[in-house]
């Protein structure tokens, strides 16, 4: 019945990571990547580490993909959907990905060392959380305080990059460059941190030369 | 009992997946994600064997991993909404600021 399982589980983990690397649409990827995370949280249960299952649901699918799904929504991604997939010359790198698959899986089914780590049955543990939780505070005690560390200056180090310098508050330049041309795209960044009379004198030429480049592409 | 090369292999082959996705793919966001993806197929190997050789130490440097990846994606979309601000463009290859 475990194996049952683990084909299901691995089967739909692939499928929809190839889906995040295949998607146009970022949000498509985003939303895939969310299922294969919860794919492999289920195969955590299966390895018999449900906290580990816990942390991933919470941390990974809670914080880390809404996270990912808000940039995505702060920034336009119509225009993502007009650009070409995969650019010329990307044949190589096909190739390089064909010999990382091939040696990797070579050697995983071929070594000899990993199936003598493999041969022994596993004992369960007492309270597995239960030593989980002593071996994290007793003897990775100074590591714990240091990825607390991290995540610290992670935050602040994250508020002051998006922070806006104290410059002029965003505006919204949507009247004036749709007034110019209606059906042109807006730039990636809906909110602008530029005054109006730069825009009426730099921006307002863009969305016309992006506009033409997009029907050539569409053209060819 | 499922054995364990067969988490090996699934490891192996979201790995390579997410490898594709970064060297493919010229979208910032898209490549951000493959690199999750990767972090996360390390971690179906770590807790693999941590299971399989009876040795807790598997999950807890798992969960390392989590906290520095979260860290690291807010870092990273930090960074990428203020280059964004500057500079309207989400493909790979336009951001060379640092290209000497």
């Amino acid at each position: 019945m475990e194996r049952e399982f683990f084909i299901l589980l691995s089967f739909v983990a692939i499928s929809t990571g190839l889906l995040v690397v295949l998607a146009k649409n970022p949000i498509h990827s985003a939303l895939s990547l969310v299922a294969c995370f919860v794919q492999i949280a289920a195969l955590f249960v299966l390895l018999g580490s449900p906290f580990l299952a816990v942390i991933q649901i919470f941390v990974y699918v809670g914080a880390i993909m809404v996270l990912f799904l808000f940039v995505i929504m702060m920034l336009d991604v119509r225009k993502e959907a007009h650009t070409r997939f995969i650019k010329k010359g990307a044949l190589p790198t096909f190739f390089i990905l064909l010999i990382l698959a091939a040696e990797v899986l070579f050697l995983l089914t071929q070594s000899s060392r990993l199936h003598e780590i493999m041969a022994p049955e596993p004992v369960l543990l007492d309270e597995p959380i239960k030593q989980l939780s002593l071996i994290l505070f007793q003897d990775f005690l100074l590591p714990f305080e240091i990825a607390s560390v991290i995540l610290l200056v992670a935050l602040i180090g994250a508020v002051i990059m998006a922070r806006d310098d104290g410059r002029k508050p965003p505006q919204h330049s949507g009247q004036k460059t749709g007034e110019a041309n209606p059906t042109a795209h807006k730039p990636i960044i809906s909110k602008t941190i530029i005054s109006k009379t730069i825009i009426s004198k730099t921006i307002v030429p863009k969305p016309i030369e992006q506009k033409q480049q997009t029907t050539v592409e569409v053209n060819k | 009992m499922i054995p364990i090369s067969w988490y090996l292999i699934l490891g192996a082959v979201l790995f390579i997946i997410g490898a594709a996705g970064v060297l493919l793919r010229r979208n910032v966001l898209i490549v951000l994600m493959s690199l999750e993806l990767m972090l996360n197929s390390v971690n179906i190997n770590l807790i693999a064997f941590g299971h399989e050789m009876n040795d807790p130490r598997g999950q807890i440097i798992a969960i390392f991993i989590i906290a520095i990846t979260a860290a690291e994606v807010a870092i990273a979309l930090g960074i990428l909404v203020a280059s964004l601000r500057n500079k309207h463009t989400l493909e790979v290859d336009d951001l060379s600021i640092l290209k000497g």
